[in-house]
């Protein structure tokens, strides 16, 4: 240890000196430890998780958005929940979801067991899809002339709020929609 | 106006200061204590609107006071105090001039120009945009983005200023090496630089936008460049708050680095990589590909962690050190119960080191994987997050260097030491419990930037998330309790700082605590008389036994957080992808 000063000083000379005992064991474990979260998250987890991070995209005009999600709503509209069209899509299809400031469009109807692509994107500004599945919620980005293309397959029956998480305006804590979940 | 190259000597640390510098450092720290003051007000409030049993304000008001809060406390606070610290730390802590004084002057102008309008604008509703200002959203007027943008240049040529600085001081051959401190600091400039140029690519256009000029701004490519800045800024704050680190370890102890070399490459590490880890907003955005995402988070992240971790050893190792030579070498943790526990600086420096490596850090990792972040993204585990790594670290470790800065630079005699002595526990206090209730509500499903999770008002499918899940409650609860006491804490350094400012007695010789007489000395610190060779000679297996042991504990920790992370995620009830 040849010329340690202060932290707040300047050191003289060469200050450089091979790493200690203690240094080398706790760089190695540091190290280690890196290695390990990557693998976990590029190997590991891809293997056994049910659970995998992958949206695709692509980009869209938001009217040609809109009018494709006005016309699933037609198609397969089952009813009405407090104003708002209740659609139940075909098992293992594609799910359009509006976002607008500040209502979620449609309410969604779908069968436990059935995987279903689920096509998000927003008419005007940027949302949040937040999927409050207790315990934890889902969540992705929405952005307006971009599809957020996420595989979903529920496997608990029941009712699933639909929240926005993103900022969109002074009624952002209104933007509520539904999840349906049956046999 | 005093002359160029007027100096006046330091009685305390011997060190030179130029009278430019001085009164820009001066200035700096007040504007930032000034905003500090507003964001903590508001911050009061948004808290007990966020407590659910509470939810004081009106919605319109809640929203506005989020856009202010986040701006003041994340930009102009942290901004102007670091300008201020990069100031000192190239011309104080050298010995050496600054170089264009009028260029510092004109940086501050810009800087404060910009944000008093921005803040303005923002309290008066006229900028609800939130921190991000993501477009398509936009604010009722673009005299904001112009504020902003003011700002960012005037912060750019502070920066700018540094480098000029420190490239002078070592062409007049005044430097050979830079202090540890400086060093940290050159990195959070070279990271300032790169966040606020990127920006201010993103927010020009988005002005040109409000203005009429350009037909649209893409949102996807507006998010990619603003998190250079949102992102990239915070981790100024990390690189500026581990320099810190050093200066108070380097203060209160005697503290010099175990290992000069592996903190400055450790440093480096930030510098290169860090960057890369705030695309991790991006990790569940469309319009990336799933391979950028998981090379981004799972390979460059870690390499700035590694950064991290080395800090976090070396940094109690080079207090554990000076400890035991000044005598303390009994057991494996003598050092730590004779450690200055009572000194303002040393009590900072242990809070915001515990708060933001136990819960700031490893959170950070944790969210910052690509799958766990579907269940974290844009929940409040997101501010509980950052409030841990700004708040609970960067701000309580600047507080605890202005005990000894403000002093010192000011020539006032510290005031009400006793209430800064207390200060750092009540306010590091408030945060653990504020901290731990926000990131469990997160966890738990509650969403970021929201007013009512009641969904009271809604007009339609109105659903309580509270009802869904109870236990919310009780943690927002926490959160507002934390949140009150966090703000009792932060009032009370404002109170010292204040007071100490304007009506401290002149001196310039102010007695600023027990510091280690040698800190800012150019020679080896022989404190207590024990010297070097105690130290080497008593350990011939490992010369800091009771880091190691406090490294390896927060390692174990670390690993079974981020494992129950994952576990967390199995539970989700549905598949995923």
């Amino acid at each position: 240890m040849a010329s340690r000063v202060s932290t707040l000083a300047k050191p003289r000379g060469v200050w450089w000196e091979g790493l200690g005992r203690d240094e080398r064991l706790w760089v190695w474990l540091t190290v280690i430890w890196g290695v390990a979260m990557f693998l976990m998250i590029a190997f590991v987890w891809p293997l056994i998780g049910q659970e995998q991070n992958r949206l695709s995209s692509y980009r869209v005009d938001p009217a040609t958005f809109a009018s494709q999600a006005e016309a699933f709503m037609k198609q397969y509209r089952v009813g009405e929940l407090d104003g708002v069209p209740v659609v139940a899509p075909p098992a293992g299809g594609d799910v359009y979801l509006d976002a607008r400031a500040f209502a979620w469009q449609p309410v969604i109807r779908l069968k436990r067991g059935e995987t279903y692509r689920f096509l998000i994107s927003s008419r005007d500004v940027q949302h949040g899809f937040s999927l409050v599945m207790p315990p934890h919620s889902i969540n992705v980005q929405v952005l307006p002339g971009y599809v957020t293309v996420l595989r979903l397959t529920p496997e608990e029956t029941g009712e699933f709020p639909l929240i926005c998480n993103e900022y969109c305006g002074l009624g952002h804590h209104l933007m509520i929609g539904r999840v349906i979940v049956t046999e | 106006m005093a002359t160029i190259g007027a100096m006046r000597r330091c009685e305390v640390t011997g060190l030179s200061v130029d009278r430019h510098a001085e009164r820009l450092i001066m200035l700096n720290a007040v504007t930032a204590v000034v905003y500090l003051t507003i964001g903590g007000i508001l911050a009061l409030l948004i808290a007990l609107t966020r407590w659910q049993a509470v939810h004081l304000l009106a919605p319109q008001r809640f929203y506005e006071f989020v856009s202010t809060h986040g701006m003041v406390m994340l930009i102009f606070w942290i901004l102007f105090f670091e300008v201020a610290g990069l100031i000192f730390a190239s011309t104080v802590l050298l010995s050496a001039r600054m170089v264009i004084p009028w260029l510092g002057w004109l940086a501050y102008w810009l800087m404060l120009g910009g944000s008093v309008v921005a803040t303005l604008l923002m309290l008066s509703g006229r900028a609800t945009v939130m921190f991000t200002s993501y477009p398509p959203l936009r604010a009722e007027t673009h005299w904001y983005y112009a504020a902003v943008l003011v700002f960012a240049v005037g912060a750019i040529l502070a920066v700018v200023h540094f480098f000029l600085n420190i490239v002078a001081a070592r062409l007049r051959g005044e430097v050979e090496s830079l202090p540890l401190f400086t060093f940290a600091l050159m990195g959070a400039a070279i990271i300032a630089l790169w966040s606020l140029v990127s920006g201010a690519l993103a927010l020009f256009p988005v002005w040109l936008w409000t203005l009429g000029v350009i037909p649209e701004v893409d949102p996807g490519i507006y998010r990619l460049l603003y998190w250079g800045l949102g992102h990239g800024a915070q981790q100024v704050n990390l690189a500026a708050m581990v320099g810190v680190w050093y200066g108070l370890a380097s203060l209160t102890t005697g503290a010099r680095p175990l290992n000069e070399g592996l903190s400055r490459i450790a440093i480096v590490l930030y510098v290169l990589f860090i960057n890369m880890g705030a695309m991790h907003h991006l990790l569940v955005d469309p319009g990336l590909g799933t391979w950028v995402k998981n090379v981004n988070a799972s390979y460059f992240m870690y390499a700035a962690v590694m950064g991290s971790l080395i800090h976090a050893f070396s940094i109690p190792a080079s207090m554990e050190l000076a400890l035991r030579e000044r005598g303390y070498r009994r057991g494996l943790f003598e050092w730590l119960r004779r450690a200055p526990w009572g000194e303002p600086g040393f009590a900072a420096l242990v809070v915001s080191m515990i708060l933001f490596g136990l819960l700031g850090g490893i959170s950070g990792v944790i969210i910052g994987g690509p799958q766990v972040n579907m269940i974290s993204h844009n929940t409040l585990l997101v501010p509980a997050h950052f409030h841990m790594t700004v708040v609970a670290g960067t701000t309580t470790a600047f507080m605890g260097i202005a005990y000894y800065l403000v002093p010192l630079i000011f020539q006032r005699q510290l005031l009400f030491r006793r209430l800064a002595q207390w200060q750092p526990y009540v306010y590091g206090f408030g945060m653990l419990i504020f901290g731990i209730g926000m990131g469990l509500a997160g966890h738990w499903g509650v969403p970021r930037r929201h007013w009512d999770i009641t969904f009271s008002t809604a007009p339609a499918l109105g659903m309580n998330l509270i009802d869904l899940r109870p236990e919310i409650a009780v943690f927002l609860a926490m959160m507002g309790i934390g949140g009150i006491i966090a703000v009792v804490g932060g009032a009370m350094f404002v109170l010292v700082a204040v007071a100490t400012v304007f009506v401290g007695q002149r001196t310039p010789r102010p007695v600023v605590g027990r510091i280690v007489p040698e800190a800012f000395s150019p020679y080896p610190v022989i404190a207590g008389g024990s010297g070097e060779a105690a130290a080497s000679g008593e350990h011939s297996r490992f010369e800091v036994p009771g880091t190691l042991v406090i490294s390896v504990a927060f390692l174990i920790l670390f690993i079974f957080l981020y494992g129950f992370s994952w576990f967390e995620l199995s539970r989700v009830p549905w598949k995923i992808g």
